[in-house]
């Protein structure tokens, strides 16, 4: 507990600076609400903000279960097969020079206004952090365990289920938990792009309107829901990780 | 087990064109302790890796046999001074990794009298994490004897342990390896004078052979022909290395 109280006080401090920022200067509430009219807009607007992030929360979770599954399925496909290698690391690199954003109007054409465009976006930006910790993980094992297989004659197979994997799940929890940070981001471009539902759409309507404080209350909703999703992963991925 | 038997390797290794070892003969008598004593980097360990079919790194020409001419790769069991226990796994689970490896059934009676004799029945749910060195090593030794092989190499097993863990675990190791032929390379000649039924120092002139003391192995710490053989050999080491 002791730990969360510097964050908090620090997270209080700065509130009370943007709070003083904008009693003394008088900024139209358009242009920078304070944080007192934010938690009041928060409050009146609950529901409607309950309904947006039940929305994008479940997006980003099956975004995420999809991704993880790609993700791992990949780089089990990669580690144990030199021609996968090959043919396929390259292209999965150059896929992440491409601006995945570029791609969320084209995802929206393709699979509708609708949760799959979203989802899509979510698995494009963690199916590669996923991938390649998982890969490089099952490409670090440790060469005395490969050597000790060796000579007990155990089949690639047996050697990437029974050693290349379990050593490698640390990476693994290491990737999702990344995952867990960037998946709600993918989500919340999908809604800027074409949506009738979510925080992204309703940050952008707020915006739309000059509803500047219905934005500010959005957007600190979704951060609030993209830290719980973290926390949630990291507690989820500690034995994983080899954490007590 | 099958009847464990000799192994001669004869050969010479080079890498990338430099010779690492020039050719020589080594024979590791049946059902015999053969110490193959060395300092770092004369290849003492390559010699070890290429009966054992491990990757190398060096180009070895010649041949490896066995005295009764079957393959002798697939009858070796390897123990190396890193213990390579899993941390995932449980103590059990680490000893009987081969089976599980091989998709066997875990020859669960074996299991259970392997840990008694290595003194770890109580520790076997534990993970490696929570055992000390001395007992990490003991499991690596049970795993090793779990594989039930008749050609044990062992790869400096005890030199990360402390000097009193180190002779109970070389003890303990002659008693249990009893009957098999085992290659142990080392660079602490008071572990091949103990143990060696023959030894070989080797440098990179080549292999000599080094009478043991009469005495039966283990030989103990404080024996007195144990204590002249050691600095017979720590004087090769150090005459070998200039």
């Amino acid at each position: 507990m002791t730990r969360w109280l510097p964050a908090l006080a620090a997270t209080l401090f700065a509130l009370a600076i943007w709070q003083a920022v904008v009693s003394l200067t008088d900024l139209p509430r358009f242009i920078l609400p304070g944080p007192l009219l934010v938690a009041e807009t928060w409050w009146q607007s609950r529901w409607l903000i309950a309904e947006h992030t039940a929305v994008t929360a479940l997006e980003v979770l099956i975004g995420l279960a999809c991704g993880a599954v790609l993700g791992v399925a990949t780089a089990l496909q990669l580690a144990s097969s030199r021609i996968a290698r090959v043919l396929v690391q390259p292209m999965l690199v150059f896929t992440q020079a491409l601006p995945v954003f570029a791609l969320a109007p084209i995802l929206t054409l393709w699979l509708g206004y609708g949760l799959w465009s979203k989802v899509a976006m979510a698995v494009l930006i963690i199916y590669f952090p996923i991938t390649a910790a998982f890969f490089d993980g099952l490409m670090r094992t440790p060469v005395g365990y490969l050597d000790l297989a060796r000579t007990m004659q155990a089949s690639p197979r047996a050697v990437l289920w029974h050693i290349r994997v379990p050593a490698a799940l640390p990476q693994l929890a290491s990737g999702l938990r990344l995952a867990a940070v960037y998946a709600p981001i993918g989500a919340v471009i999908g809604e800027w792009v074409g949506a009738s539902k979510g925080l992204g759409y309703l940050m952008l309507l707020a915006n739309g309107r000059a509803k500047t404080d219905l934005m500010f209350a959005a957007m600190l909703t979704l951060g609030v829901l993209s830290v719980l999703l973290h926390l949630a992963m990291r507690r989820a991925t500690r034995r994983m990780a080899g954490e007590r | 087990m099958t009847p464990a038997p000799a192994i001669t390797v004869a050969g010479s290794a080079s890498i990338d064109g430099v010779s690492l070892f020039a050719p020589l003969v080594l024979t590791l008598e049946a059902a015999q302790w053969t110490c193959l004593l060395g300092g770092s980097g004369v290849g003492k360990s390559t010699v070890l890796r290429l009966i054992a079919g491990l990757e190398t790194g060096a180009d070895f020409s010649g041949t490896i046999t066995a005295s009764d001419s079957s393959p002798v790769a697939a009858r070796v069991a390897y123990m190396a001074q890193d213990d390579l226990l899993f941390p995932w796994a449980s103590v059990a689970q680490n000893v009987a990794l081969g089976a599980r490896l091989r998709g066997e059934q875990v020859d669960l009676a074996r299991l259970d009298d392997l840990l008694r004799r290595v003194r770890l029945t109580d520790h076997a749910a534990k993970r490696p994490a929570e055992l000390s060195g001395g007992q990490r090593q003991r499991v690596a030794l049970a795993r090793t004897l779990m594989e039930d092989k008749p050609v044990v190499l062992l790869d400096e097993p005890f030199s990360a342990l402390d000097a009193r863990t180190r002779a109970d675990m070389q003890e303990l190791a002659a008693e249990l390896l009893a009957g098999r032929t085992v290659l142990l390379v080392t660079h602490d000649p008071a572990e091949a004078a103990r143990l060696g039924h023959s030894i070989q120092v080797m440098t990179a002139g080549g292999l000599t052979a080094v009478a043991p003391p009469t005495e039966e192995m283990p030989r103990a710490v404080d024996d007195a022909a144990t204590l002249e053989c050691q600095a017979v050999l720590l004087r090769m080491l150090r005459e070998g290395g200039q």
